[in-house]
């Protein structure tokens, strides 16, 4: 099989994933497309190391590295993103608004418990 | 290739037991086993004399770990069968992440200004709920803050050594994870903080995604993810060009975001002001010195060959992100946010040093590029671990009190903090006598040997602008009136004393005394190849 197809179906998985991340209003719509993302990139590793028969195996072996440290980002990805639909029971990005450029003003908020009435 | 040929290649090559230099390994070893330590003492200990035991730990590793730093110095070798370099800019990138890593905890350690401490008391529970309620009022308050806190200084360790792309990606998410998680755990206005911590995680994880698509590239391109060999091929000129750009740059948008360079820092304002202030100051500080050091390597060892390819990028990196930082920051309310954009601007003068590449002092033999980066990074971290835990001082009854106007006339509430955090703003602008301006001349005589003077008038004009909005907020404090219900100045207990002591210190020091310090950049500007 020639390296330019899986290449270039790494490269549409990755543009699908790029996509997902931009368009996508939810957290874990998100978390998913940055997953595809990073299982685009071992699809390459995988494709380059057979094409180039790597004698240290240099693509597979990363590849279990992306594939382990992935599973540990989405763990804690999921930890934080459920602990934000905890507290506002809603995981839309769009929501997620306080942070922002511009100025509103001294906080009147006296304490955590005023700031999750207010809500 | 077929199974059958992948056995082969298997059987062919013999089975040989690596060999791993521990005692080069030493610091990071350390930092990551008090790390595991303090697991397992937030598992197993009771929870008086909790907070104490892992604070004692922490800044015992961190000493320790210096140390061998120390012990180290001078080593120009490649340790663990290639993944790990230890040389002089590891080195001192390991020295100065240690270093500033002490206050760093310190100032988390705080617990005399809010009570219960900076943290939550459990990440998990909701602002508010009667859960919440309980823990607060029996003082039970979770210490994995230390831990997490040592793996990400563990990773930072490891990001500038870091000799293969596999350990750099390694180091990256090691020291990227533990922040996404202390970002969310302010105990005030924890909802800014969790979205503070959505969303670097968010950010965070599409650019490690470019990061690792511009390694597979590189990969594909040299057939090695080892910086020597990468180097090799680039020589050799085999291969595919087009492999190789589309890698630089998708390598270098992920270093980039980490740097806080523009137009990759929309991350960073948002982040700075919502994580809890000692982390802010500890991630802007250590993150930025990690990062910097791995770009470094990545740049100068891997690709040094296609420097004529990157510096022009590295150019138009570097005058936007000094515009970018230097121009919205005059526009900012809050404290914090303004720093953030400060730190954006310095994450620009920093690259204008770095794009003086290979050029070399013909008095001392050191790399220019490399070891006024070096020194600028050592300065700027600690004027930035000072200045926020300044910011954690100025409270009112709601806890930081952030907000410019609420700084209006705080030299008559408190003369010393006022005058602290002048000190400071003045680094940061570069005045004479402060480190800031010892690392900015650094950088900008090491970019017109580059031959990048262009790049330092910009850089210049950008520091003039800076200086206005630093010394807007010194008008504010020293000349307006306070507000009758303004904000106080809380005193700290002595772990946020001495941390922002030892930033006055060495801010002072490296201003009025730096020829040490540059003469040690100097020597530790060589990387091993």
């Amino acid at each position: 099989m020639p390296l330019l197809m899986p290449v270039v179906l790494a490269c549409l998985l990755f543009a699908v994933g790029i996509f997902g991340v931009l368009a996508r209003r939810n957290a874990i719509l998100v978390l998913m497309s940055v997953e595809l993302m990073l299982n685009a990139v071992n699809l390459n590793l995988v494709a380059f190391d057979v094409y180039l028969r790597d004698q240290l195996l240099a693509g597979q072996t990363f590849t279990l590295f992306v594939i382990t440290i992935a599973a540990a980002e989405v763990g804690l990805g999921l930890a934080i993103v459920l602990l934000v639909y905890r507290n506002r029971e809603t995981a839309q990005l769009d929501d997620l608004h306080q942070l922002r450029e511009d100025d509103p003003g001294p906080p009147d908020v006296r304490d955590d418990t005023r700031e999750t009435a207010a809500r | 290739m077929s199974a059958l040929s992948v056995s082969a290649t298997f059987a062919a090559a013999e089975f040989q037991t690596p060999s791993i230099e521990y005692s080069k390994l030493m610091p990071m070893l350390i930092v990551f086993g008090v790390a595991l330590v303090g697991v397992l003492i937030e598992a197993f200990m009771g929870r008086t004399g909790r907070h104490q035991v892992q604070l004692i730990l922490s800044i015992a590793g961190l000493v320790a770990a210096f140390v061998s730093v120390t012990m180290l110095a001078g080593d120009n070798q490649i340790a663990a069968v290639g993944a790990v370099a230890v040389d002089g800019p590891a080195l001192f990138l390991q020295g100065t992440i240690l270093l500033l890593a002490i206050p760093g905890v310190l100032t988390m350690a705080e617990r005399s200004l809010d009570r219960g401490g900076v943290f939550t008391s459990a990440g998990s529970s909701t602002p508010g709920s009667e859960h919440e309620r309980v823990l607060t009022a029996t003082g039970v308050t979770q210490t994995e803050v230390f831990p997490l806190t040592m793996f990400a200084v563990g990773g930072m360790l490891l990001f500038p050594a870091a000799n293969d792309l596999l350990t750099m990606f390694v180091a990256l998410e090691v020291l990227s994870l533990p922040l996404y998680l202390l970002c969310g755990l302010a105990r005030r206005r924890r909802l800014l903080s969790q979205e503070a911590s959505l969303k670097y995680f968010l950010l965070g994880a599409f650019s490690s995604a470019f990061f690792l698509y511009g390694i597979a590239l590189l990969y594909g391109y040299s057939g090695t993810v080892r910086l020597s060999g990468i180097a090799e091929a680039v020589s050799s000129n085999s291969g595919s060009d087009t492999l190789l750009m589309t890698g630089t740059a998708l390598l270098a948008v992920g270093l980039l975001f980490k740097v806080g360079a523009a137009p990759f820092h929309s991350w960073t304002p948002d982040v700075y002001q919502g994580a809890p202030t000692p982390i802010t100051g500890f991630m802007a500080a250590c993150t930025k010195v990690a990062a910097f050091g791995a770009l470094l390597r990545v740049l100068y060892v891997g690709l040094g060959g296609l420097a004529w390819q990157w510096e022009p990028v590295m150019w138009g990196v570097a005058i936007l992100t000094m515009v970018v930082g230097s121009v919205v920051a005059l526009t900012q309310t809050d404290v914090k946010r303004m720093l953030a954009y400060s730190s954006i601007a310095h994450a620009g003068f920093i690259l204008t040093g770095l794009v003086a590449t290979d050029t070399v002092d013909p008095d001392t033999g050191a790399v220019l590029g490399v070891s006024s980066v070096l020194f600028y990074l050592l300065a700027y971290g600690f004027i930035t671990i000072g200045a926020f835990a300044v910011v954690t001082l100025v409270r009112d009854a709601g806890g930081e009190a952030t907000h410019l106007s609420q700084w209006a006339g705080l030299a008559r509430r408190s003369p010393l903090v006022a005058a602290v955090f002048t000190l400071f703003l003045a680094a940061f602008a570069g005045i004479p006598l402060t480190s800031g301006f010892t690392g900015k001349f650094a950088v900008f005589s090491a970019a017109i040997a580059g031959d990048a003077a262009p790049l330092v008038v910009i850089g210049v004009v950008m520091s003039a602008v800076a200086a206005f909005f630093y010394f807007r907020v010194v008008v504010l404090m020293f000349f307006n009136a306070p507000a009758p219900d303004g904000p106080a100045v809380a005193v700290p207990s002595p772990l946020t004393t001495v941390a922002i002591t030892l930033s006055v210190a060495v801010t002072v020091l490296l201003g009025v005394w730096p020829t040490q310090v540059l003469d040690l950049a100097d020597r530790a500007s060589q990387f091993v190849r």
